[in-house]
Formats: structure tokens, C-alpha cells, sequence
């Protein structure tokens, strides 16, 4: 079971923000995926197996490291909510920490 | 419906290289059809001017193709079925979509999805559901269910998809179609909206094996772009092959068993008998880890994807929510706002797999049991050469069933997600009705016998002869009340 808290612990990492009733929904919701997705607790030992993280044999694919054209600024900023100055514009992170 | 639009896009194709088709005509046929769909399965379609212009020795003549919401197409909407991208037009073109175009199959529509591909019922859109042309009160399977509805209701000749866990397979066997989705790698990603980027695969959706032949050979190739794109050992051949002498069939326990509808079973096994007849022999086999497989999946799939979705946090494209006072509060009423509930289900999820103190038990564990259903296909394909399953454990089910259920809805991909994992390619081809609902055949083979797979799929569907669709019988199933169940709700876009 996973815990308000715990739901509120990852909202904050995977910077969500969750209304009071997206949070006890998520809190069941997750709890019961959980509970089937632990079922691979039964396959036991597999310390000597070997993680998967990518299935095709390509180890590693590198180009020249050669200056080739690109987007220009103002084509890569025109979707963006806000620009100023040739760059993307943010609300302040606020204050610096003391 | 015009005589033009009744053929395969392959036909068509031929049609228009012999001369006796006009491809600007076949344009603006399919446009018009696509502007009128009542299935809600497109985003956007081509406006009504004159027809690009297509070389006159194009490998794909200039039949029109529409695509996948998630792909990204210059200066047209690519939103990948979510909020957070509303009306955004990206600065260039994914690679696949480019190669098409440069083939000769110019962009005719954006399809309808489930939000950056997750679901299994085009539900999960922002821009309301897509119904299965073959009964509007149903769902037409997911994540690409615009782009079958698309093919199956005759709106466009052929279409693209992306295939995560099923996302292409699935959608085509609820609306009783082919769906290829090809070895991870075979064709480029960059420029298709990420969700889980080591088992993202683009494919076609296509009437028949043919053109999805055709599809994936205008689109296979590495690309400098995308660097874990490896391309095909070789050029794709149209396929031809009559017997399946020769052919041994594996037929998994684990996947043909409980879960799956009887109705679907049948028809699964009807065409069993059917390779047999054909030459092929069909033998029971095992996978013994792919019990897990759908629990690995969704561990691996959210992980990656609450990494990938990162990036929507209002800065550089897309939504931003007003009245933030400061940055971090921009990012998260951003995404609160911009994200729908399965998307935000699954980035907790993935989020959770990978926290600290969490991340060996799920995440690190679920990459090892990934290792292990791979291993399973590996030991399987020293005596077989494809492994047959039903593409889906049941035909399309009605709108709103198994919303409610996360879980319920994850259940649908149990027969394609091991493929996903092992990365090998599986396609689904029509194998007959259920209480007159389309049914799904999976072929798999092992990675890039794409060339085989098609063959073989090609034999099948010529013996199964299945004709039955949607298009070819629209004149009598115009409703006799006017009312359209469920469509009101999805005339959201």
C-alpha cells in the first residue's frame, strides 16, 4: 500500500502538483498496480542475471565531431510561452538560498 | 464509396504508375473522406488546396498517408494526444514521416492517440475518444487507435503508428487490420515524441501484409539522428509466398491460455489449422517467463517515461500555466494542468520505480527479468521459427469499460508486451469475427526477420480471406435513428 505521504513524496520529485482528491485516487490506484507488478518478486534470486537496458547490439554510435548547421534561435524560440533577449523567459526561482 | 478508394494503397499505387489513376484525384478523395470521419480519428487534417506534388517514379506513387499525433511534422499540429502540446507546430520533421514523403506518400491527416501513447483504447486522448468504426460504442484498441480507425473506416489508405507494448498491434486487431511493429530499431525515432525510448518502434497499419511491406520498406534505414537506429539487414521484399511448408509454429501456454476470450481462442485456433493446412507445423512451446513480462513492462516503460516527460515543464514549447508566482510553482501547476490522469499515474509509477530505496526491487529487477524473456524467445527460436499468439486477449470492448480499472487496462497488452521487451518484431493480421468484431493473429519472429515474418503473415491472410470491413458497408450501417452512441463525447477537438 502506498501511503498519502509516499504519493506526496514522488509528486515532489516528479515535480506534480495533486489536488487532495488526485492524491487519494493515485494512492489507490498505484497501491493496486503495485500489487501485481510485485508479483515478480516470485521469480526469487536473479543476482546472477543480467540487467537489460537495451536490446540491439549497437554499443556505441558516434559521429565526426564536426560543426554542422542547425536550428536558428529564432525558429527554436518561436514555440516557446515566453522569450526575451534570444532566450527562453522563467518566472523567478525565487531568492537565493541564505 | 469511389471505386479508387476500395483497392489497397499498394493498388492504388500500381493504378496510378500504370496511368489510370490520377494521384491528385486519390488525394482529394481521401482528403474529403478524412474531413467528414465520425470516428474522431484524426487531430488535423490536410487542408483543401492543391495536392503536394509527388515525383512521377515514386516508390509509393503519391498515396497519401496519415500519421501518428506523436510524430513530429514541420509547422503542423503534433501534440501527441496531450494538453501540455496543444497546438504545437514543431520546427522540423521526424525522420520516418520525411522518408515517406520523400517516397511518395505525402501527409494526409494526424491520427487521434492515447496521451504520449499510454493506453490501450485512444481514451486517454485530450481530444476525446476515437471509436472503432466497426461499432461506434466500442473502443478501437490503443495507443495508435486513430490511425486504425483511420484504415479500417477507409479515411486513409494506410497509416503510422508507434508500437510500445502493443500500442500498433492491438489498435489493428480490434479494428480488424494489419499492424507490423518491427525489431526495435529497424526505423528511425527522432522526431517521434519519446514515451519509452528503449521499446519505442515506429510500423505501419495497413488493409493488408503488402502494404505493410511497402511501409516499412520506404521508412527502414539507419539515421545519423538517432543513434540507436540500426536499420534492416536488408531491403524489404513485397511479399508473395503461397505454403508455409516448412514452417514451424510455437504456440506459448502462457499466451494462449487463461485471460483470453473464448470467441478469440477460436478464431485463433481456426487459423492454427489453417497453417497447417498450408504446410506449417504447430507445436505447443514455452516462455515460461512471460507471466512477468507485463509486470517488467510496467516498471521499465513508466520509468523511462517519467524521465522523458521531464521536459514539459512549460519553458521551451507547449503549456505554460499562468499566475506562478515562482519557477518551481510554474513547473508543477504547468504539468498538473497539461497532463491527464494515466499519464500522471504512470510518471508516479515510473518516478516510484526509480526512487531511492526503491530502485533495485523495481526498476533493477524488472531490467533483469527483461534479460530473462529474452533469453526465453532465444531458447525458443532453436526450434521454431515464429512463435503464433492472439494479438489481443479480446475484441474491442465498449467505451468507458475498463476506464475506471488501470490494471484491467494493462491486462490488454499481456500478449504483446514480451515482444516489446525482447524487441523482435510481431504482426497482427485479421483472423476472422467474434459476435462480429474483428480478431487479432500474432506472429513473431526473431529480430529482423521482418522479411520471413512478412512472408509468412502473407500465406496466412491469403488463406484466411479475410474481407470484411468496415468501408465496404457503410451504406447499410448509416444509423436509422440519426443518434451516433458516444459521439457527442468525442467531438471534443
Amino acid at each position: 500500500m502506498l501511503s498519502r505521504d509516499q504519493v506526496l513524496h514522488v509528486a515532489r520529485l516528479a515535480r506534480l502538483e495533486l489536488s487532495d482528491e488526485e492524491q487519494q485516487r493515485m494512492s489507490e490506484e498505484l497501491s493496486k498496480v503495485l500489487d501485481h507488478i510485485e508479483k515478480i518478486g516470485e521469480l526469487g534470486d536473479l543476482d546472477d542475471v543480467e540487467p537489460t537496458a537495451h536490446v540491439t547490439a549497437v554499443e556505441n554510435a558516434l559521429r565526426a565531431d564536426e560543426p554542422r548547421p542547425s536550428l536558428p534561435a529564432e525558429v527554436a524560440l518561436a514555440s516557446a510561452p515566453e522569450s526575451d533577449m534570444g532566450g527562453f523567459r522563467v518566472p523567478s526561482p525565487g531568492p537565493a538560498p541564505a | 464509396m469511389n471505386e479508387a478508394l476500395s483497392v489497397t494503397a499498394a493498388e492504388a499505387a500500381a493504378r496510378i504508375r500504370a496511368g489510370e489513376l490520377d494521384a491528385a484525384e486519390l488525394w482529394h478523395r481521401y482528403r474529403e473522406r478524412a474531413a467528414a470521419d465520425d470516428c474522431n480519428a484524426f487531430t488535423w487534417v490536410a487542408s483543401d488546396g492543391d495536392p503536394p506534388q509527388v515525383a512521377h517514379d515514386a516508390p509509393l506513387a503519391g498515396v497519401p498517408v496519415a500519421v501518428k499525433d506523436l510524430f513530429c511534422t514541420e509547422g503542423v499540429p503534433s501534440q501527441a494526444g496531450s494538453r501540455i502540446l496543444e497546438g504545437y507546430r514543431p520546427p522540423y520533421t521526424a525522420t520516418c514521416v520525411a522518408a515517406l514523403a520523400g517516397a511518395g506518400a505525402p501527409l494526409l491527416a494526424k491520427t487521434n492517440q492515447d496521451e504520449f501513447a499510454m493506453g490501450s483504447s485512444t481514451e486517454n486522448s485530450a481530444f476525446g475518444p476515437t471509436l472503432n468504426p466497426w461499432d461506434r460504442a466500442r473502443v478501437p484498441g490503443g495507443s495508435s487507435g486513430g490511425s486504425a480507425a483511420a484504415v479500417a473506416a477507409g479515411s486513409s489508405p494506410w497509416a503510422i503508428g508507434t508500437d510500445t507494448g502493443g500500442s500498433i498491434r492491438q489498435p489493428a486487431a480490434l479494428c480488424g487490420i494489419v499492424g507490423l511493429k518491427p525489431t526495435y530499431g529497424a526505423i528511425s525515432r527522432y522526431g517521434m515524441i519519446a514515451f519509452a525510448s528503449s521499446l519505442d518502434q515506429c510500423g505501419p497499419l495497413t488493409r493488408d501484409v503488402t502494404d505493410a511491406a511497402l511501409l516499412l520498406g520506404a521508412m527502414a534505414g539507419r539515421d545519423p539522428c538517432d543513434s540507436t537506429s540500426v536499420g534492416l539487414p536488408g531491403p524489404v521484399e513485397l511479399p508473395g509466398r503461397g505454403d508455409l511448408r516448412g514452417v514451424r509454429l510455437g504456440v506459448p501456454a502462457e499466451l494462449t491460455g487463461e485471460g483470453i476470450e473464448p470467441g478469440v481462442l477460436a478464431s485463433f485456433n481456426a487459423t492454427l489449422d489453417l497453417a497447417r493446412e498450408l504446410g506449417a507445423t504447430v507445436e505447443p512451446c514455452r516462455l515460461p517467463h512471460s507471466p512477468h513480462a507485463l509486470s517488467a513492462y510496467y516498471l521499465i516503460a513508466p520509468a523511462e517515461a517519467s524521465s522523458n516527460l521531464a521536459r514539459y515543464d512549460g519553458v521551451r514549447y507547449g503549456l505554460r500555466a499562468d499566475g506562478a508566482a515562482d519557477l518551481l510553482a510554474m513547473y508543477t501547476r504547468t504539468r498538473d494542468q497539461g497532463f491527464g490522469a494515466e499519464v500522471k499515474r504512470r510518471i508516479m509509477l515510473g518516478t516510484y520505480a526509480l526512487s531511492s530505496g526503491y530502485y533495485d526491487a523495481y526498476y533493477g529487477r524488472a531490467q533483469k527479468v527483461r534479460t530473462l524473456i529474452s533469453a526465453d524467445f532465444k531458447a525458443a527460436w532453436e526450434r521454431f521459427d515464429f512463435i503464433a499468439t492472439p494479438t489481443a486477449p479480446s475484441v474491442a470492448f465498449e467505451l468507458g469499460a475498463k476506464t475506471a480499472d488501470p490494471l484491467a487496462m494493462y491486462l490488454n497488452d499481456a500478449c504483446t508486451v514480451p515482444m516489446s521487451l525482447a524487441g523482435i518484431p510481431g504482426i497482427s493480421i485479421p483472423s476472422g469475427l467474434s459476435d462480429g468484431l474483428p480478431v487479432g493473429f500474432q506472429l513473431a519472429g526473431p529480430a529482423f526477420s521482418e522479411n520471413a515474418l512478412l512472408d509468412a503473415a502473407f500465406a496466412l491472410e491469403r488463406a484466411i480471406g479475410f474481407e470484411a470491413a468496415p468501408w465496404r458497408g457503410e451504406a447499410a450501417e448509416a444509423p436509422a435513428d440519426g443518434e451516433d452512441p458516444g459521439r457527442s463525447e468525442a467531438r471534443g477537438a
